[in-house]
């Protein structure tokens, strides 16, 4: 896929996967996985860079939870390799990994208080009795879990808990930390506060990070790159804000964030708006969209757009640059506080969302039900997908 | 509110009424028996207790009361052996028990979801026979004649029967046998319950399969271990039927103490100061039991 928008040169990003001569610390080459007569995971190729936080994301069953063990060594590959820092590891037991995990589940030992936790991988790679206090402390205090030090895991909120699982998994060091659904107990409020701090962590330890989640809220916030699944095949490997404005197929298009998909047929490549675009013929009206590969005029396609991105409007746009428009009536409106999401029915029976900032007390909204709106986009703000 | 108040006391009430007609009241009369002297009539002690005599009698018949019977189990060496053959067959058994019960319920408790009910049924069957009659065929079993050492001869692992029944080899058998159900279950428990991710955290964090058995499994079935090791120890302790049955003559415990000093010797105080004896140095196992399941409890919270 071509790349969208190239940051500014002289502010070095980080984004090692642009970078041809930059040496993965991960790869996957064509690894499969296969349960019996189920196939978890097809096939799949990929690179994780040192210092990432990469995040899988996709639906429950997709095989990302199997990937990840992969990598831990709790599973082998049926068929393909996995390489850490060009090495080879199906031969590597998963004890001997320079990898480790927290669980979804967390798993901490209800017997050993928390720092005997967080002590226990380094008991078993032989380190001084010194050493390991001062390691242990070191990790009680990053995850600002000192006063807890003495108790029992029974003892602990979910949220305490959560940070002691990862503290344990920090604590030997490792090259690659693997998180399964690290905050999928927690509450919401606690969710975000703790994606926040994951992140930190991840920026001061220097760690690589890959995640497994089914939450795309929260791939988007904490990940560098988000490899989508779908099936036990990747389908779009992405920095959050690629893969989500440059989407290359209706699923990767529908699972991150809300999308209107609306299924037309190409036109021919046209020029608006200093903008390089693809026309669009949807229920007799002419629209158009960025395509990221060819599309034969002619074919089918669908146009993918995001609801913040339409205007809604009682009169016909005047501005010229709105030059994708739709006529319909308000069918229904979802109100949720800082947004008002507009159900529009246009003629053809189709239902197009668009999403309206409440700048104004909901008292004196202008648009109410069955009112007659305008729809209306500029160009390139909706994607033409050939699948 | 006076109602419910009532209600509780009820509630309460019940199991300390039950205690104290089914266990404290016999427990009563036992001691009383103990505190007695033999004497040929029926009952087979004095004295008994007159209570159409009053305060009188009652005051009379508590001067007659000494602990005769307990100072005669110092004084002659039997009981003392007894106690502590007793002793040591229980721990051993138990012991035994743990090495045969503890593989079982680990296996169960790593069994397929779908096979551990049908295992767990195998392992409660015996008790829809009769225990009495589970005994009497392991007689069948280990006789010089019997099902084992015909199949042995037969092998060629032996040239001439093993003698096996009533030695305390065979009790051992019929102690493990019979007590296996109560190690295995509390232990299957512990095991069932714990999660796998458990241990694939311990061999994420560099254990062995074998280290990550020593250092989590074990340590998280030990509340099982402990509970199994006391539900066949109690028991096994005041055991009489085995090794009555398989022990033959030359196997000496309390349990069979008892039953002679009863039936055979007709001196109730005897067999009842026994009995007290035997009850006491239950109770000191029992208590840490309790202690132990409140801490497991407690833990569990």
């Amino acid at each position: 896929m071509s790349s969208v928008t190239a940051a500014p040169k002289a502010q070095k990003v980080f984004a090692p996967w642009d970078d041809p001569d930059a040496t993965p610390l991960v790869e996957f080459v064509d690894v499969r996985k296969q349960f019996g007569d189920f196939t978890a995971v097809n096939g799949v190729s990929l690179k994780i860079f040192p210092r990432e936080f990469f995040a899988l994301l996709g639906p429950s069953g997709c095989g990302k939870t199997t990937l990840l063990r992969m990598l831990a060594g709790f599973e082998t590959p049926t068929s393909g390799k996995i390489l850490l820092d060009g090495k080879d590891l199906s031969r590597v037991p998963p004890n001997l990994r320079p990898v480790n995990m927290m669980f979804q589940s967390y798993a901490l030992f209800p017997h050993l208080t928390v720092e005997d936790n967080i002590a226990f991988g380094l008991k078993r790679s032989g380190y001084g009795r010194k050493e390991m206090e001062e390691r242990t402390a070191e990790m009680l205090q990053l995850v600002q879990m000192k006063e807890f030090a003495k108790r029992k895991p029974h003892q602990l909120s979910g949220g305490q808990r959560q940070r002691v699982a990862l503290a344990r998994s920090l604590a030997k060091g490792p090259k690659l930390l693997l998180l399964d659904e690290p905050l999928g107990a927690l509450d919401a409020k606690l969710r975000e506060q703790t994606q926040f701090e994951l992140m930190n962590i991840q920026e001061k330890t220097g760690t690589t990070f890959v995640i497994v989640t089914h939450d795309q809220e929260e791939a988007m916030t904490v990940a560098s790159r988000i490899g989508l699944m779908n099936k036990g095949s990747l389908a779009q490997v992405a920095t959050p804000g690629q893969i989500y404005e440059n989407p290359d197929s209706r699923f990767v298009a529908d699972f991150i964030g809300d999308v209107n998909i609306l299924e037309g047929r190409a036109g021919k490549g046209l020029r608006r708006d200093g903008e390089e675009v693809t026309g669009f013929e949807y229920a007799g009206g002419k629209l158009s969209g960025r395509a990221n590969e060819a599309i034969a005029p002619g074919a089918t396609a669908w146009l993918a757009i995001r609801p913040e991105k339409i205007l809604v409007s009682k009169t016909a746009p005047k501005d010229k640059s709105l030059s994708n428009v739709l006529e319909g009536r308000v069918h229904d409106i979802a109100y949720s506080g800082n947004l008002s999401t507009f159900h529009v029915r246009l003629d053809n029976g189709a239902i197009v969302k668009a999403q309206e900032a409440n700048r104004r007390r909901l008292a004196k909204r202008e648009i109410v039900w069955e009112d007659k709106v305008w729809l209306a986009w500029t160009p390139g703000a909706g994607v033409l997908l050939a699948r | 509110m006076a109602k419910g108040g009532l209600g509780r006391i009820a509630v309460i009430a019940i199991p300390y009424v039950w205690l104290l007609v089914f266990f404290l009241a016999p427990f009563a009369i036992v001691l009383k028996i103990a505190l007695s002297e033999t004497a040929i009539a029926q009952p087979p002690y004095v004295p008994v207790l007159d209570l159409q005599a009053g305060w009188a009698g009652f005051a009379e018949f508590l001067s007659e009361l000494d602990f005769d019977s307990f100072t005669y189990l110092l004084s002659d060496s039997l009981y003392a052996k007894a106690f502590l053959s007793s002793l040591t067959i229980a721990s051993l058994s138990t012991l035994f028990a743990l090495l045969v019960a503890f593989p079982l319920a680990y296996g169960m408790a790593r069994a397929p979801e779908r096979w551990r009910a049908i295992l767990l049924m195998l392992v409660i069957l015996p008790f829809w026979t009769s225990f009495l009659i589970r005994v009497y065929a392991w007689i069948g079993i280990l006789r010089p004649e019997g099902l084992l050492n015909a199949f042995l001869l037969w092998a060629g692992l032996i040239s001439e029967p093993l003698q096996i029944l009533n030695t305390p080899v065979a009790v051992y058998i019929g102690i493990v046998y019979s007590y296996l159900p109560f190690m295995v279950l509390p232990i299957y428990s512990t095991l069932e319950k714990m999660d796998d991710s458990l241990l694939e955290a311990a061999i994420d964090l560099g254990c062995t399969r074998t280290s990550a058995f020593w250092l989590v499994t074990l340590p998280l079935a030990l509340p099982g271990i402990v509970a199994g090791c006391f539900l066949v120890f109690i028991p096994a302790m005041g055991e009489f039927v085995i090794p009555d049955l398989l022990g033959g003559s030359s196997t000496l415990m309390m349990g069979k103490t008892l039953w002679s000093e009863f039936f055979s010797n007709r001196d109730w105080p005897v067999a009842s100061a026994v009995a007290i004896v035997l009850l006491l140095a239950l109770v000191v196992p029992i208590l840490i039991f309790q202690r132990q399941a409140e801490r497991q409890q407690e833990a569990g919270r």
